[in-house]
């Protein structure tokens, strides 16, 4: 066995002992997974209770609605972002041009903002009785309805505007994927006479093909998981089904069936990107490391290509952000008082102390079922990586039913046996919603480890092995140097998220505690939009600094890179 | 390393600081209604008693699963929601207790209560008909049944009916002429739209101003916030005009935001009390000035904007608590009519 080795070494008796038996990781893996996906096993537990005649009236009326803009949407995201993210991931890898340098980074920044409010923005801008409109209408005298203008709020529109901000998920991966390639690959390919496109399309690009079909995967279910654009734009998709399913018919039943339909599709994602990864293994070609060429491009192509970047940058984040900044003037004497300071002090531990928590589990479970899967174990990881593509509010009902029996049964143990009342340990604490963030943004921690685990080849393990290193050696020495890009990529992603994020903490948060997300959404929610203008660029800004870090490391981790 | 172990160990101070502390004078209140639309009004009652208000906001049904779930150890003592389907679907899973109190039985109309004095309307909000002052007259307008002719069509706006306002607009269709013609009702507004439910009330505003649509359904209020600042917003809604329907009939229809207290509260005492606030003269008047609400008791002046418009008109007199009772038939006869 290729762990018996490590057992007797006395360097590493003791971390060892936890990282090197398989059956513990196994277990461990298996718990923890398990416990990440109750409240998810929650929502589908509802299955089992008897239905009512609910099912039947949404199969006749709506149901064929909710699937087929639910997929429309999947497609339009995936060719959206999948295209903006390869096109300006590869260019920036691969490239130099002008302002190169100003795009590795901020090609990131519409990660920042949140979809909601880009579409408020967007639809305040261009609405049939937005500013744009208006000046066409004055300008050349014309009626609504005389001149064409795209509809924003439309399925094409929502489209749109999920594409602007998630095509950084795809951008990051597929840059990390594209830098992490040994030029060598590319130079034989060259060698054997490939153009530079021959060479993207039949050597880079199906290399980078596992980072690049994640970003793919954690883009649509962010899309699956979409309320606010979906229902602001009159999009009849799951998330608003589910909404209106629960909270209008009353049923939960049928609202727990959809949401089961809804899975159904995530697993087809969680499938495709196995399928994909399993096409090959793709560990590291070579470890023969060299500078990338960074081939100049003829001024012509260079403004091209620097036009493609901008495109993106532009109508992603500096076009809304322009807008909420002009509003944002407007409102900045009465909007920011020491509550608003309040907000972000409240918004950033929080979601720091997110991003560490969703990443232990990740190490566990990746390192669990890298040493031995068990068809079992894989399912359970599975299962607890759907939180991603689940709308923020079913989570948190899955969230709260568990921990309030949890709380109860607590409760009623120690009032019987001890006659003390313990009262709500964890419900309406800080701790409930760190722990919904989690199972919402899991997948994000565990697809970063993941792909990073598909780095190190096993041969490489084994190699240190035979010279005597230990587990945790391995780890520090050798597996953290190689992973250090994607796990940071991981903890800021899922900061970014959980400053985002608001269904969730809308319904789990303690008494008088307020995050940057919910006033920004409490007013724009009632289209006050100048007003939320001020939380929602501190959501963007808060978001920005981690973002140009993560960009910074991704420059700097290439292995071979001076440090 | 050091940095993220320390933010986690902030993340459990947090954890103990946000506990609810167990100060004697308190009370817990989920709020449905947004903070801005509340928090002044607390503020107010924690100064004149000294009694400390805790809120959490958030949307209706979440707040009240959240109640379900903390079971009989739920530190909320109110829940306090917009309309008066989310107070009914709190009675139904029986997370409210009766109140007998005779201040709130004296000011609160017996129609905008609970029958069994389990919750009370605290504001008022009638849905409407607002039409553009340039396409359509006064007198072309009169019930909420008119809208469904086709000579409205492709004339109306109107949100989606995801919406619980519409939903009890429709509530109050199926309670006052039976789910068949409320159906009816449904299909022809639809055939009448000017284009597909998107936005909110507002948007339907707009809408109108801009010349999508000639005439759309919303409520007073997002009127009223409209006017008051100058800007596009004040523009868009000076060129439409409200038309209160069905003034010859049963009256306009009404929809509440109400409170009720819970069963398992820890501090009724305090919330009583802030109940009686909350339909106190001076609360009654913020509420109509700050968000242009109708107040719940006569001898209460509505905001300047809102007189204009012409107060008092004839409101519904049917029981708000019909409207929750008939929410999910409403929402079927939707899904049927094809009202996205």
């Amino acid at each position: 066995m290729q762990h018996s080795i490590t057992g007797s070494s006395a360097l590493s008796a003791r971390p060892c002992f936890t990282f090197y038996r398989p059956s513990g990781w196994t277990l461990a893996a298996a718990v923890v997974a398990l416990i990440i996906a109750t409240p998810i096993l929650t929502i589908l537990g509802f299955l089992f209770y008897p239905g009512s005649g609910t099912w039947q009236h949404l199969a006749d009326t709506v149901l064929a609605d909710y699937v087929i803009n639910s997929l429309l949407l999947m497609l339009g995201v995936a060719a959206g972002a999948g295209s903006i993210g390869i096109c300006t991931a590869w260019l920036t890898s691969m490239y130099s041009f002008p302002g190169r340098q100003l795009f590795v980074w901020s090609l990131l920044l519409p990660l920042a903002i949140p979809a909601y409010i880009i579409a408020f923005t967007y639809t305040g801008m261009f609405e049939a009785a937005g500013p744009v409109q208006e000046w066409i209408r004055e300008s050349f005298n014309l009626r609504y309805g005389e001149y064409w203008f795209p509809e924003i709020r439309s399925l094409g529109g929502a489209i749109s505007m999920l594409s602007l901000v998630l095509y950084p998920y795809v951008y990051l991966l597929a840059r990390t994927a594209f830098l992490d390639q040994s030029v060598c690959a590319l130079e034989a390919s060259r060698t054997l006479g490939c153009g530079p496109w021959r060479s993207f399309f039949f050597v880079a690009l199906p290399l980078a093909r596992p980072a690049i079909v994640t970003g793919l995967s954690l883009a649509l279910m962010e899309t699956l998981a979409d309320y606010g654009t979906v229902q602001y734009f009159g999009i009849s998709t799951f998330t608003t089904g589910i909404f209106r399913t629960w909270f209008g018919l009353d049923d939960s039943v049928a609202a727990a069936q959809l949401s089961g339909l809804l899975m159904t599709f995530v697993f087809v994602l969680i499938l495709l990107e196995h399928w994909s990864r399993r096409q090959a293994r793709f560990h590291h070609t070579t470890n023969r490391y060299q500078t990338l060429p960074n081939i100049k491009l003829p001024p012509l192509m260079g403004w091209i290509a620097t036009i493609a970047c901008l495109l993106p940058l532009f109508f992603g984040f500096l076009l809304p952000v322009g807008q909420l900044t002009q509003w944002a003037i407007m409102t900045f004497s009465e909007m920011v008082n020491e509550s608003f300071y309040e907000l972000m002090l409240n918004s950033f531990p929080l979601a720091g102390a997110a991003a560490v928590l969703a990443l232990i589990p990740a190490l566990i479970l990746g390192y669990g079922n890298r040493n031995r899967a068990t068809p079992l174990s894989r399912f359970l990881v599975r299962l607890s990586g759907m939180g991603y593509a689940i709308p923020g509010t079913v989570i948190a009902v899955g969230v709260l039913i568990p921990f309030g029996a949890l709380d109860n049964s607590i409760d009623n143990w120690m009032l019987k046996h001890l006659n003390i009342s313990t009262g709500l340990i964890f419900s309406g604490t800080v701790f409930i919603l760190l722990f919904a963030y989690m199972v919402r943004f899991f997948t994000v921690s565990l697809n970063s480890v993941e792909s990073g685990l598909a780095k190190i080849r096993p041969s490489l393990d084994e190699a240190a092995k035979t010279m005597g290193y230990g587990g945790f050696e391995i780890l520090r020495h050798l597996h953290l140097p190689i992973m250090k890009g994607t796990l940071l990529t991981a903890l800021i992603i899922v900061f970014v998220d959980v400053v985002k994020e608001l269904p969730a903490t809308l319904v789990l948060r303690p008494f008088n505690f307020n995050t940057l997300a919910v006033r920004a959404f409490e007013l724009a929610s009632d289209e006050r939009l100048a007003d939320s203008s001020t939380a929602a660029i501190a959501i963007v800004f808060v978001s920005i600094i981690p973002v140009i870090i993560l960009s910074r490391t991704i420059a700097h981790s290439r292995p071979g890179q001076p440090q | 390393m050091n940095h993220w172990i320390r933010l986690l160990i902030s993340a459990f101070v947090l954890t103990l600081l946000s506990a609810p502390t167990l100060a004697a004078e308190e009370v817990n209140l989920y709020s449905a209604r947004k903070e801005a639309l509340i928090k002044p009004l607390l503020d107010r009652f924690t100064q004149q008693t000294g009694i400390k208000v805790n809120l959490i906001t958030g949307k209706a049904k979440t707040l009240l699963k959240r109640v379900q779930s903390e079971g009989h150890n739920t530190p909320a003592d109110i829940l306090l929601t917009t309309d008066a389907g989310n107070l009914h679907a709190a009675t139904a899973a029986h997370l409210l207790q009766p109140v007998d109190n005779v201040t709130l039985n004296a000011v609160v109309p017996q129609n905008l209560h609970d029958p069994e004095d389990r919750w009370y309307a605290l504001s008022i909000r009638s849905r409407v008909i607002v039409y553009s002052k340039e396409r359509v007259k006064a007198s072309e307008l009169s019930t909420y049944e008119d809208l469904a002719n086709p000579k409205w069509k492709g004339r109306i706006c109107v949100r989606s009916s995801s919406n619980i306002y519409n939903q009890s607009l429709l509530a109050s269709l199926i309670s006052h002429n039976g789910a068949k013609q409320a159906e009816n009702w449904a299909k022809g507004i639809v055939a009448n739209m000017a284009q597909p439910p998107k936005g909110n009330d507002r948007s339907q505003v707009k809408a109108v101003a801009v010349g999508i649509c000639d005439i759309a359904i919303i409520n007073t209020y997002y009127m009223g916030v409209m006017l008051q600042k100058d800007g596009p917003q004040k523009k868009a809604a000076s060129q439409v005009s409200i038309f209160f329907p069905n003034q010859d009939g049963r009256g306009a229809h009404i929809n509440i935001s109400g409170a009720g207290i819970i069963k398992d509260a820890k501090h009724k005492e305090n919330a009583i009390r802030l109940l009686e606030f909350l339909v106190s003269d001076e609360a009654q008047q913020w509420y109509a000035q700050a968000n242009h609400e109708y107040p719940i008791k006569s001898g209460i002046p509505v905001s300047d904007i809102v007189n204009a418009w012409g107060y008092p008109f004839k409101q519904d007199t049917l029981n708000v608590a019909e409207l929750g009772k008939y929410n999910a038939d409403a929402v079927k006869i939707f899904d049927r009519a094809g009202w996205k």
